[in-house]
């Protein structure tokens, strides 16, 4: 499974140098919705409560987890776009890779451009927003553990509809509702590791973080082969 | 079934045996209950119009489509039963309407991911390339780039690696110039030379013709006729798991098709 995981993961890593969709395509998609929503929501419109921060700083967690994953979304469209165009997926049938590791690849190699995206929009974040950091670790906590939940759910659904000519569209139709418990925990975790304040939480969001991706892990671990087979 | 057939059944076993098969695609039958046994190392020619089944009796045969009713065993593997019908895949192999190749690697990456993918020994992809003229210069260029002819040759590369037992060509022949064309043709006469079983679907029946030792003619998803055209060709060396020295592309096919 481990050499099916790898396999997969660095195939499909070498595709994603060698188009620069990421960095062409899926990276200036992200930066211009954080440009957009900075532009939308005025830093001067407002001053929240006693901490005295403006409502764009109030939302900027929830404006970042959304730039990344509508990001996302391209990112998981691609990722078995790639092997329907040609009819790859056959092939890998063919192979008799092992689906678990096919899953797992699939999602590392995702996770793995998603860490490239929320690095990038992070900095952008910090710029266009106007916040810093109050609890740096929480933070790689809240990324990493968002990052999993967003690519097994993710790869777990969009294999669902990988052998549709509609997949492109079907994609986010099936993937942002399933998506929705990642974008609050990860917003409100985010939120607490950027501003220290007395009712935070953090640890509580992250933990869901932590149960969402065990249990898209399992999911997809045990009923990737199936899916494999009906797309 | 013709006796034709039930005469060759009782000389060799068969590679590939259906009563009654029916594939459903989507509620349609593409297949309407076909009866047919391949034996080993023949080469067969399914010949019938657009829409007729082949492609389905292809994929069927390589464990890819499913057998909604009816039996059907593969090289000994019951294809009616879903753990079967994967372990059947690992012994077929199949050049179809899609080559399996990712545009954006380039040829030598697509040639030694799928080899390793099938858990193939790596020394093979050398060899092969150089056999089929992918060694010079086209090895570095994605498979995106290249002609519909080079991709068909990768395709083949691939197949060629995995050395299966039986080999589905699905219009072999298209998009190869006449060199090409004559390459498929010796490769298969090669293949089943040593001991591979063939079948071939294609268009182009003057030449497919003249590889095969059967042609069986397939329309409306049902077998019409089933006819013995030649004989097979045979090497003492059958029994093992090398294929010998394998044909060569002519180099002057792959200049045109570089061009």
């Amino acid at each position: 499974m481990i050499r099916d995981a790898w396999l997969m993961a660095s195939k499909d890593l070498r595709i994603e140098m060698s188009s620069r969709v990421l960095t062409g395509q899926v990276l200036p998609f992200g930066s211009l919705m954080l440009i957009l929503f900075g532009v939308a929501v005025s830093p001067d419109l407002a001053v929240v409560g006693d901490a005295r921060r403006s409502v764009l700083q109030e939302v900027a967690p929830g404006l970042f987890w959304l730039a990344v994953l509508l990001s996302a979304l391209m990112a998981l469209t691609r990722a078995f776009g790639v092997e329907a165009s040609d009819g790859s997926l056959d092939a890998i049938r063919m192979a008799g890779l092992d689906p678990a590791g096919v899953f797992l690849g699939k999602a590392l190699a995702v996770a793995i451009q998603l860490l490239a995206i929320e690095m990038v929009l992070g900095l952008g974040a910090l710029v266009v927003f106007d916040v810093s950091i109050a609890q740096r670790l929480l933070l790689v906590a809240v990324v990493l553990f968002a990052t999993a939940g967003i690519s097994l759910a993710g790869v777990l659904y969009s294999a669902m509809v990988a052998g549709l000519r509609s997949r492109d569209t079907l994609v986010p139709l099936l993937v942002l509702p399933v998506l929705a418990p990642v974008l609050l925990a990860a917003t409100i975790a985010t939120r607490d590791a950027l501003f220290v304040s007395a009712e935070a939480n953090g640890t509580m969001w992250t933990t869901m973080l932590v149960v969402f991706s065990l249990l898209y892990l399992a999911v997809g671990i045990l009923a990737f082969g199936s899916l494999l087979e009906e797309s | 079934m013709s006796d034709n057939s039930e005469s060759r059944q009782a000389c060799a076993a068969p590679a590939v045996r259906f009563s009654g098969a029916v594939s459903l695609l989507d509620r349609f039958p593409a297949l309407a209950g076909v009866d047919l046994t391949i034996n080993e190392r023949e080469i067969v020619l399914l010949k019938g119009p657009n829409g007729a089944g082949k492609s389905t009796l292809l994929r069927l045969c390589a464990g890819l489509a499913p057998l909604s009713e009816g039996a059907g065993a593969v090289l000994g593997f019951d294809v009616g039963d879903r753990s079967q019908r994967r372990q059947v895949r690992r012994h077929t192999g199949l050049l179809a309407h899609d080559t399996f190749l990712y545009d954006e690697l380039t040829v030598e990456d697509n040639i030694r991911f799928w080899v390793k993918a099938n858990r193939i020994d790596p020394d093979t992809v050398e060899p092969v390339m150089e056999r089929l003229g992918l060694g010079a210069r086209l090895r570095t260029v994605k498979v995106g780039h290249v002609s519909a002819g080079q991709r068909r040759r990768t395709s083949l590369a691939v197949l060629v690696c995995r050395k299966p037992r039986l080999w589905l060509l699905d219009e072999p022949h298209a998009g190869l110039d006449a060199n090409g064309r004559d390459f498929v043709d010796n490769l298969a006469r090669h293949a089943s030379a040593f001991g591979a079983t063939i079948i071939l679907a294609s268009h182009d029946l003057n030449r497919a013709v003249d590889i095969a030792t059967r042609v069986v003619t397939i329309a409306g998803g049902l077998i019409r006729h089933d006819e013995q055209v030649g004989t097979h060709l045979h090497n003492s060396d059958a029994a093992s798991d090398t294929m010998g020295p394998l044909p060569s592309w002519d180099p002057e096919s792959s200049n045109r098709d570089d061009q």
